[in-house]
C-alpha cells in the first residue's frame, strides 16, 4: 500500500492545529470503514506526543513529593540543590512567584484544588513540595534527590475506618448524593425474600500509558503555549489562564496526540501550573515529564468505595425494592465523590428505589472521574447482587434480568429514548452459547478446572454538552473541517472527519481534518463517551451548514440547473447538488463555488441535545456481557477464558473502532475483576505499588478470546446523528460478568475487588 | 566519552554529555528519535523497547555507555518513506491501536518475535511472548491478531 500522499509532518512551534487528510486504508466489506487518520503517524513512530517536542534553551523540571500522607514540610536543602552543576532555580513555598488564582479557590467545577507550592502543608503522600529546573533532566532529578526534606509526619489516615465521615450534598459531577422512588422500606418489608450483598471497590489508578508531561513556552508576555495532553482543551486552557492572570484567550493548549486519558488528562494539577510559571519567571521554555510514581496522587484516581445492596424480591422473581448505600473515599480538600449509587437506579424495573452515598476524608490525593466514574464499581456490586437475587428465586440469571427488564426509567418514569437491551441480552446468549451452561458448581474442563459462567448488564448514560466546529467547501471540490477535538485514542480523527463529510454529502476522502489546539473551535470535552455526540454532531452540522449557503447560490444564480428549485427541492450527494424532482439536473459544489466567484463557503455547526428530549426521556448505551473462567481447582489460580458483549449504543459511526472501544471496556472490566488495586501502607499513607510492577493492569497474557457484537438501535432523541457513547459502556456490565462466573464455578460470593486467590481459595 | 553506534543503518560517533545517560534518553533527547516512548522509566511497560543487534530491550533500562559498536533499530528505521514494514502495515489493518502511545514498542517487540521463531503464530503463545508490552487502552486482540497475521504469512 502507497502512502505517498500522507504528509508525515512533525507540528513546529508556529502551528495551531495539526491537520490530517484521511487514511487510505478502509475496513469492511465495499470498503465503507475509514481506517484511522492518525494511524500511520503511529506505527512508524512519527506522532509527536508533548514529551517529544524539544524547544530551543529549554529547561528541565523535576518535582520533589512528600514521603508521607499527612504533616508539614520543615526544611529543604535547597542550597545543595541549587550548588548541583546545572540545576537553575529551586521554587518552594518560600519563593514560588505569585499566582492570580489561589490553587485551593473553585472558580469553577474543573478548578480541581491541587497543590502549587502554595504552603508547607502535605496533604498525601507523593504531593509535590519543591520543583528544580535544571539544563538536563538529570540535573533537575539530582537536584530534586538533594533537597533531602525534612517532615514533620502526623499520623495518617488513610483507609475508610480512619477517615473523617463527610456527608457530601452532591457526587461526581452535579448529581444528587442520595434519591428515593417509593418507599424501599416497605418494599422490603413486603418482599418474600431479601438478598443483601456488602462489596469493597479498591482505589484504581487510570495509569495511561502516556506520563502527563507539559511543554511552557511564552510567545510574549500574554501568550502561553502549552504544549500537553489534554480531554478538554478549550476550557482548561480558559482556567489555566485565571491562575497566570492572563486575559481569554492568552492560553494555548496543543494536544494532537494524547497516550491515553481515560479522566486523569482533565483535570487542572500543580505541575501544569508551575511549569507555566517557571517559564514565565526564567525567561525560557520549561518541560515537564511526570515520573510514573508521580502519576500516583496528583493527577487523580478512582476513589475506593464500601457499597451494601438490598434487594427485595417477589413472587415471580419480581423486584419489589433495591437500596444501593455507598461510601467513597475522599481527599481532605477536594470534594469528588464517587458516584457510584447511580449505576443501580436506571437500569431494573423496581417500584421501590434508593441509593444514598457518604464518603470518608483520608489523606489521599483527590479522586476523579475515571473511565465510567461510579458506573463501573457501581455496576460492578449491584451485578453481584443481581446474581444472588436470581439464585435466592430460582432463576437463571438472565430469566432473572428478563424479569426485572425496565420498560421505562425506573428512578424517574421517564421512557427510554431508545433501548435494545432485549436484542443484547438474545444475541450476547446466543454468541456465547449460554443456553447450554453448566449446573452451578459442576463445570469442569478437559484440565479438570472449575469453569464458570457469568453475566452481567451494562449501561452508560449518554452525556452531551455543547460543542462547535467549522467547516468549509473549497473551489477545487475538497472540504475542510477545524474543531478542537480530543483524540486520546478513541479515534476522535476519524469520526470527526466522517462527520463532518456526513454533514457536507460528501466521501470523508476528500475532508481534510484540523484538529488537537484549543484555538480551534471548542469541540468540548472528551469524557463522558460524549464526544462523538457532541464534538460529531458539531461537525455534521457545520457540513450542512455549508451546503445549505451552496443550495442558496444555487437557487438564486439564474446559470445554475437549480435556479429557482428553492432549498427544500435540492438533494445533496456525494459533493454535488441536484433538483429533487429531477436528479439529473444538478452541479457539483465546485461548479457552484466557481461561478459565484468564491474560493469556499464556511459553514458553522453546533452540537447539543434538544432541551425538550433531554427533559422528556432516559438516554442510556446498553449491552449484555457473559464470561467464563476457569478456575484451578487446588491453587484457586482464576483465568478469564472467554468473553462475549453484545452492545446497542444507538447508530454506530465506524464499527472497526467502536469493536476497538467496546473490547478497551471489556478489559477494563476484567481488570477491574481480577488486577487493580492501590495498596496504602498504614504508618506512612505511601501507595505501595505506585508503579507498573506492582499496580497490575492487563498483560496481553491476562486477556482471552473477546467478542463484541453491537445490535441495530434508531434513537430519534438523542441527538441529530443518533449516536450514543462507546467508551465507558463496556466496563460495566462485564466485572460482575467475571465476578458471577466465579461465583457460578465455586459459590463464592466476592466480597471485594478484585478478587483474589486467598478470597476463592478458603472456598473451594 | 565518544560512543560509536549504529542507528538505523547510519553509523554514528555520539559524544556521550552524561554517562548516566540511558539508551532511551540518548534516542529521545540526544537524536531526536521520540518514537521510542518513556511510560515507566524502569522497564516495567515496554514502551520503549527498540532491537540492539536484533534483539530487543527496553531502552531505559540499557546505559547507553554500554553499547559500543552496536546496531540499534527504532522504529523510525524500519521503514522508509511510504514502504511500511509488514508488522506495521498489520497493526493498520487490525485497528491494532489506540493511543498509539504503546505502539512502537509493541511493534519493534513482535518484529523481534518474527526473528526469534518461539512463538509461530499460536495466539497463546504470542500474548506471552508480548506481555512485556503493556497497552492501557485495551488494543489487546487487535494487536494479537496484528502480530499472529505477520507470524502466519512468515510460516
Amino acid at each position: 500500500m502507497s502512502h505517498d500522499s500522507y504528509p508525515m509532518r512533525v507540528m513546529d512551534a508556529a502551528e495551531h492545529g495539526l491537520t490530517l487528510p484521511a487514511a487510505p486504508l478502509r475496513y469492511g466489506s465495499g470498503g465503507k470503514v475509514p481506517a484511522r487518520r492518525d494511524g500511520l503517524a503511529k506505527v512508524t513512530g512519527a506522532a509527536l506526543y508533548a514529551a517529544d517536542r524539544q524547544a530551543e534553551a529549554l529547561l528541565h523540571a523535576a518535582f520533589a513529593t512528600a514521603p508521607v500522607a499527612r504533616g508539614r514540610v520543615v526544611a529543604l536543602d535547597t542550597q545543595a540543590a541549587l550548588a548541583h552543576p546545572g540545576v537553575v532555580q529551586v521554587y518552594t513555598p518560600a519563593n514560588r512567584p505569585p499566582l492570580a488564582q489561589h490553587p485551593d479557590e473553585k472558580r469553577h467545577p474543573f478548578n480541581f484544588r491541587h497543590e502549587a507550592l502554595q504552603d508547607d502543608t502535605i496533604r498525601y503522600a507523593g504531593q509535590p513540595i519543591a520543583m528544580v529546573l535544571a539544563e538536563t533532566p538529570e540535573a533537575a532529578a539530582e537536584g530534586a534527590r538533594l533537597l533531602a526534606p525534612e517532615i514533620a509526619a502526623e499520623p495518617p489516615r488513610v483507609d475508610h475506618d480512619a477517615g473523617t465521615p463527610w456527608q457530601p450534598e452532591m457526587v461526581g459531577f452535579f448529581a444528587p448524593a442520595q434519591a428515593e422512588v417509593g418507599d424501599v422500606a416497605r418494599g422490603l418489608a413486603e418482599a418474600e425474600q431479601v438478598v443483601e450483598v456488602e462489596i469493597e471497590t479498591p482505589d484504581q489508578f487510570h495509569n495511561a500509558m502516556e506520563p502527563h508531561a507539559i511543554l511552557a513556552r511564552w510567545e510574549g508576555p500574554e501568550k502561553l503555549l502549552l504544549d500537553t495532553p489534554n480531554q478538554g482543551p478549550v476550557m482548561i486552557a480558559g482556567l489555566v489562564a485565571g491562575y497566570l492572570g492572563l486575559p481569554e484567550g492568552a492560553v494555548e493548549i496543543r494536544t494532537p496526540f494524547i497516550g491515553g486519558g481515560f479522566g486523569s488528562k482533565l483535570m487542572i494539577y500543580g505541575a501544569m501550573i508551575l511549569t507555566a510559571l517557571a517559564a514565565r519567571d526564567l525567561g525560557r521554555p520549561v518541560k515537564t515529564v511526570l515520573s510514573r510514581a508521580q502519576m500516583y496522587g496528583p493527577v487523580g484516581h478512582r476513589a475506593g468505595t464500601r457499597q451494601r445492596l438490598r434487594l427485595g424480591i417477589g413472587s415471580g422473581g419480581r423486584l419489589t425494592a433495591l437500596d444501593h448505600e455507598v461510601t467513597a473515599l475522599a481527599s481532605s480538600f477536594e470534594d469528588f465523590v464517587e458516584p457510584s449509587g447511580h449505576a443501580s437506579q436506571h437500569l431494573y424495573a423496581v417500584p421501590n428505589l434508593a441509593m444514598r452515598h457518604s464518603a470518608r476524608r483520608v489523606d489521599r490525593g483527590t479522586p476523579v472521574a475515571m473511565r465510567a466514574p461510579g458506573e463501573a464499581s457501581g455496576s460492578a456490586a449491584l451485578e453481584v447482587a443481581m446474581d444472588v437475587a436470581a439464585e435466592a428465586a430460582g432463576l437463571d440469571p438472565l430469566a432473572f434480568r428478563l424479569s426485572n427488564y425496565a420498560e421505562t426509567d425506573p428512578a424517574t418514569g421517564r421512557p427510554f429514548s431508545s433501548k435494545a437491551l432485549r436484542e443484547c441480552y438474545a444475541a450476547g446468549a446466543e454468541a456465547f452459547g449460554w443456553a447450554g451452561r453448566p449446573a452451578a458448581r459442576m463445570g469442569r474442563d478437559a484440565e479438570g478446572r472449575l469453569i464458570g459462567w457469568g453475566m452481567g448488564t451494562s449501561q452508560y448514560m449518554c452525556t452531551m454538552y455543547r460543542g462547535e466546529a467549522r467547516v468549509k467547501v473549497h473551489a477545487d471540490g475538497t472540504a475542510s473541517a477545524a474543531i478542537a477535538g480530543v483524540d486520546m485514542g478513541q479515534g476522535a480523527w476519524t469520526i470527526l472527519a466522517q462527520c463532518a463529510a456526513e454533514g457536507l454529502s460528501m466521501d470523508p476522502e476528500r475532508l481534510r481534518l484540523t484538529s488537537g489546539s484549543s484555538v480551534l473551535p471548542d469541540g468540548a470535552v472528551a469524557g463522558g463517551s460524549g464526544h462523538t455526540a457532541t464534538a460529531g454532531m458539531a461537525a455534521s452540522e457545520a457540513g450542512r451548514n455549508a451546503v445549505e449557503q451552496l443550495i442558496s447560490l444555487a437557487t438564486a444564480d439564474p446559470a445554475s440547473p437549480l435556479f429557482g428549485a428553492g432549498n427544500s427541492g435540492v438533494v445533496a450527494r456525494d459533493g454535488r447538488l441536484s433538483r429533487a424532482d429531477d436528479p439529473s439536473r444538478g452541479e457539483s459544489y465546485s461548479e457552484v463555488l466557481a461561478r459565484a466567484g468564491l474560493a469556499e463557503v464556511e459553514g458553522q455547526g453546533v452540537g447539543e441535545r434538544v432541551q425538550a428530549h433531554r427533559e422528556g426521556y432516559a438516554m442510556f448505551s446498553h449491552g449484555a456481557v457473559f464470561a467464563e473462567v476457569a478456575i484451578d481447582p487446588e491453587l484457586a489460580q482464576m483465568r478469564v477464558t472467554r468473553m462475549v458483549g453484545a452492545f446497542a449504543c444507538g447508530r454506530i459511526l465506524n464499527p472497526r473502532m467502536v469493536q476497538s472501544q467496546l473490547e478497551g471496556g471489556l478489559i477494563w472490566g476484567l481488570s477491574f475483576a481480577l488486577h487493580e488495586e492501590a495498596q496504602y501502607d498504614p504508618a506512612t499513607g505511601r501507595i505501595l505499588n505506585a508503579d507498573l510492577a506492582g499496580y497490575h493492569v492487563p498483560a496481553h497474557a491476562d486477556i482471552p478470546q473477546l467478542t463484541t457484537l453491537t445490535v441495530a438501535e434508531e434513537d430519534p432523541y438523542v441527538n441529530a446523528l443518533g449516536v450514543k457513547g462507546v467508551g465507558e459502556v463496556g466496563i460495566t456490565g462485564s466485572a460482575g460478568a467475571i465476578a458471577n462466573a466465579i461465583r457460578h464455578a465455586t459459590g463464592f460470593t466476592p466480597t471485594r475487588f478484585p478478587i483474589r486467590i486467598e478470597d476463592v481459595l478458603a472456598h473451594l | 566519552m565518544t560512543l560509536r553506534l549504529i542507528i538505523n543503518g547510519q553509523a554514528q560517533e555520539i559524544a556521550l554529555p552524561d554517562s548516566r545517560l540511558t539508551l532511551l534518553d540518548l534516542l529521545r533527547d540526544h537524536l531526536q528519535l521520540t518514537g521510542a516512548k518513556k511510560g515507566c522509566d524502569r522497564g516495567q511497560c515496554g514502551a520503549c523497547t527498540v532491537l540492539v543487534n536484533g534483539r530487543r530491550v527496553t531502552g531505559c533500562l540499557t546505559l547507553a555507555a554500554t553499547l559500543e559498536g552496536a546496531e540499534v533499530l527504532t522504529i523510525e528505521g524500519l521503514s522508509s518513506g511510504a514502504d511500511l514494514h509488514p508488522m506495521q502495515q498489520a497493526f493498520l489493518d487490525h485497528d491494532a491501536l489506540q493511543c498509539g502511545f504503546c505502539t512502537p514498542g509493541q511493534i519493534m517487540s513482535a518484529v523481534a518475535l518474527m526473528a526469534e521463531g518461539e512463538t509461530g503464530a499460536d495466539p497463546d503463545r504470542v500474548r506471552e511472548a508480548l506481555s512485556g508490552n503493556l497497552c492501557r487502552c485495551g488494543a489487546h486482540p487487535g494487536i494479537v491478531a496484528a502480530v499472529c497475521s505477520v507470524l502466519g504469512e512468515q510460516g
